[in-house]
């Protein structure tokens, strides 16, 4: 069993670190974007009271890119929300490996299924 | 409203959310989905996709420190994830077929639930005593440091548990919270497991289920950067000031004021879902 304990400890401290670097890294992604946006829309007039899925301009990872390359501010942003959404799918990929690493088999296969599920969940035929 | 003001005023009540939410255990999505709709107009999708992010910011922040000292049950968390991420991503995916008004009534339904669990005095059922052929098999049972040292615990009830989390993670992705109240009730009093195991590995789970329906609303156009960016910027401030103050803080009163303020939020809610006015 103590062997067992410390891989524990050691992949809890692995993702502990893992899932503060990804917010901190994404905060500043969504800061600078955020200044880049205001600084070139903050007196525009926004109305988000009724949802028109059409008004959204970065609503797939590909788009996102696009808008990055020419350093949009509103892509920078949905760039700094995809790399949080993607902190814990990291974190999740993360503990596949130690399990893998523990030997533990039945947990492995446990962590592939949830992955397989976030990545069905990546497809847009689910969006209506 | 301009662009300008509307950031402004959702960075600080997304700060605001994310302050309390910390010190009551509470998540920010109970008060940033209630002040986009009721006092800015936002249609509730919108306020879905910008809460969902910010349940995956705190969760991801608090679990970082958390994790680090072993408290955190990361195979019950894997296994329960299970559940949690197939139903976030069902509920994310029906949320536009369901009438609006009937999102914000089963929103403020919610929102009584969580108010009357924050408040209710917690009874530990843990014990280390036999548990069954299921929690055996998964290796669900563990220990965490406590300082009278290790203390051991057994998982009852996986199946309940189960079960409940998929109820869970259907309003989760409905409602673009974390559900945090469903959780404790899951694993606090369905499988038994200590408070503090069962606080840290439900926020610890909160960030893949969230994960699951957020790249549902992304690709829906839910997610805006113009909400989203003031949401995640200010509720993750929030909550690290939050956590700094709650050593020093006495959150009992707290936690009955927010309660008060919660149910008021929750009439609201029901009321304008009942009216069609959401």
């Amino acid at each position: 069993m103590g062997k067992h304990y410390f891989a524990d400890k050691d992949i809890q401290v692995i993702l502990g670190t893992l899932l503060r670097v990804g917010v901190i890294a994404s905060m500043l992604v969504v800061f600078i974007g955020g200044v880049i946006y205001l600084s070139g829309y903050s007196r525009e007039i926004i109305d988000y009271s009724v949802f028109n899925p059409s008004k959204t301009k970065y609503s797939s990872i590909l788009a996102i890119f696009q808008g990055l390359s020419v350093l949009d501010g509103k892509a920078i942003i949905q760039s700094g929300t995809l790399l949080l959404i993607f902190t814990p799918v990291t974190r999740v990929v993360f503990s596949i490996f130690g399990f893998l690493i523990e030997r533990d088999y039945l947990y492995v296969l446990i962590g592939v299924f949830v992955l397989c599920v976030i990545l069905i969940s990546l497809s847009n035929k689910l969006v209506g | 409203m301009s662009v300008l003001l509307f950031t402004i005023i959702v960075l600080a009540g997304a700060f605001l959310a994310g302050l309390v939410g910390s010190l009551t255990g509470l998540g920010g999505g109970v008060i940033i989905i209630p002040l986009l709709t009721l006092v800015l107009g936002v249609d509730i999708h919108y306020a879905i996709g910008a809460s969902i992010v910010s349940v995956i910011a705190t969760s991801s922040g608090s679990a970082a420190a958390y994790v680090k000292e072993g408290i955190t049950n990361i195979r019950i968390g894997m296994f329960l994830e299970i559940a949690t991420t197939i139903s976030a991503v069902i509920g994310a995916v029906i949320t536009v077929y369901i009438n609006p008004s009937y999102i914000a009534v089963i929103f403020g339904c919610i929102l009584l639930f969580s108010a009357a669990m924050m408040v209710r005095k917690k009874v530990d059922h843990s014990d280390d005593r036999t548990t069954g052929v299921l929690a055996n098999f998964f290796k669900l049972n563990g220990s965490y440091p406590t300082a009278g040292g290790t203390v051991k615990y057994g998982v009852h009830n996986v199946v309940g548990g189960f079960v409940m989390m998929f109820v869970a993670g259907i309003i989760s992705g409905l409602l673009g919270i974390g559900s945090g109240a469903l959780k404790v009730v899951a694993m606090d009093n369905i499988m038994r497991l200590p408070f503090k195991v069962s606080t840290t590995t439900s926020n610890f789970m909160m960030g893949v289920t969230a994960a699951a329906s957020a790249i549902v609303y992304l690709h829906r156009g839910q997610i805006d950067p113009g909400i989203a960016m003031p949401v995640t910027l200010g509720v993750l401030t929030g909550a690290t000031v939050g956590s700094k103050l709650l050593v020093k803080t006495n959150t009992d009163k707290l936690k009955v004021i927010f309660a008060v303020v919660v149910t008021f939020l929750a009439l609201q809610m029901i009321y304008n879902g009942l009216a069609g006015k959401l």
